[in-house]
């Protein structure tokens, strides 16, 4: 009889082997140690030790989870915020990084570089925090009854703004942030530049797109990154 | 009234709150126990179970049914764990162990009894590489190689979680086995 192969003596660490080839692989000493290789490795993954966690775990799971929830948002106060809010942002941030690149071809100046770098985390964690607003609303939002108006008009002004903290992470050489800012801007300018009132497919097809990247938790994470590292400059 | 999962994810999908409650009550110790193992560092865990619930609670829509809840909430842990590598890796952040960090507990080898320094500092080697390995493999692969080798699920229940036949749930997790194999076997045969 022929040797087990490897799929076979992998069916058979998971018990999953016939009758008929699990005697062979009783009998024959060099499957055998093929199956024992196997064994020491997949029993060695499976006794990894975990932290253990109480029986009240999930509750407290729970607690911490239920703040973060969606939950009916009272959307035209938070609109009046908006219609301002991204304009006066761009504003900022531009004049900032137009100042830096200025001050930069200019030499040394008042402004410290670590003071510069603090103030561009700060800035583009802030950018993060509102893209990421942005992006929540449309993967949230419900195929068919959407307007999208109020999302297209922010995803216009953070398109301008991640183009400049995109050119100035290029610049700086910050090749990472410039990745995360150019997926970004990518999906700002199809928000952007898209129907207000999508059909549901096309809806989906974004919300997708924003999901299988991983792009709203990326820009989680590195916008908490990037504002933890600013305080702590 | 006590809810089944199939009972409360169908509440859950309708926007009850009390019904998602009863499912993340029942399934953050294996979310973690999950997140542990993919990121081998106990806050980065944490915070996948929280992920993980909230990316849950906004596609409650796409849940259909045809998996058991507890399969489905896993592939999304599975996911966000994986951004987490990801990310980590873009940004050019270091992996989540240190070569001088003590894993809790004691690692059981297979074949030996108490394990010695050699074997703990191994088993500390496989679980560093363990995050990484399983980035390497696709979706699929990864999804069926946990649910059938940390969940025991069988090769059915995998097979609806995944959409797909019998058999090709079965194939899927011999190749996820072969590639983890091929990525660990070379640094777990160093100390053996």
């Amino acid at each position: 009889m022929n040797h087990l192969s490897e799929e076979e003596i992998t069916l058979a660490y998971y018990d999953e082997l016939d009758s008929k080839l699990r005697a062979h692989l009783d009998d024959c000493p060099e499957c055998r140690a093929s199956f024992d290789r196997l064994r020491g490795l997949l029993d060695g993954l499976r006794d990894i030790p975990v932290p253990e966690r109480g029986e009240s775990y999930g509750g407290e799971v729970w607690t911490r989870l239920l703040p973060s929830l969606p939950a009916e948002k009272p959307r035209r106060v938070w609109l009046r915020w908006w219609t301002v809010g991204p304009a006066m942002a761009t504003i900022i941030v531009g004049a900032f990084l137009a100042g830096m690149l200025v001050q930069k071809s200019r030499g040394p100046a008042g402004f410290s570089a670590k003071a510069r770098e603090r103030v561009l985390l700060i800035a583009m964690g802030d950018h993060l925090d509102r893209s990421q607003m942005v992006l929540a609303e449309l993967v949230n939002a419900t195929p068919g009854t959407v307007d999208l108006g109020d999302e297209r008009l922010r995803a216009r002004d953070l398109v301008a703004e991640n183009r400049l903290l995109r050119q100035t992470a290029t610049r700086t050489g910050d090749l990472s942030d410039a990745a995360l800012l150019d997926e970004l801007e990518r999906t700002l300018l199809d928000i952007a530049n898209g129907p207000a009132n999508p059909s549901p497919a096309d809806l989906e097809m974004l919300q997708q797109r924003i999901e299988s990247e991983g792009l709203l938790f990326k820009v989680r994470i590195i916008g908490t990154n990037v504002r933890q590292k600013g305080q702590q400059l | 009234m006590e809810w089944t999962d199939s009972e409360a994810a169908e509440e859950a999908r309708k926007g009850d709150q009390r019904a998602f409650r009863v499912l993340v009550e029942r399934h953050s110790r294996s979310i973690f126990r999950l997140a542990y193992r993919m990121t081998g560092n106990e806050q980065d865990a944490e915070d996948m179970v929280q992920e993980t619930f909230l990316r849950a609670w906004k596609q409650m829509h796409r849940f259909d049914g045809r998996a058991a809840f507890g399969t489905w909430v896993y592939r999304i842990a599975s996911n966000c764990s994986l951004d987490l590598i990801r990310a980590r890796k873009v940004h050019g952040e270091q992996q989540p162990l240190s070569g001088d960090e003590e894993l809790p507990g004691t690692f059981d080898g297979v074949a030996t009894g108490a394990p010695s320094p050699e074997r703990l500092m191994q088993s500390n080697q496989i679980a560093r590489m363990l995050g990484p390995a399983l980035a390497h493999l696709s979706e699929m692969e990864r999804t069926a190689f946990l649910l059938r080798h940390y969940e025991g699920c069988g090769t059915d229940e995998i097979a609806r979680a995944l959409g797909v036949q019998a058999n090709a749930a079965k194939q899927t997790v011999f190749r996820a086995v072969q590639k983890l194999r091929q990525a660990l076997e070379p640094a777990w045969g160093v100390a053996r």
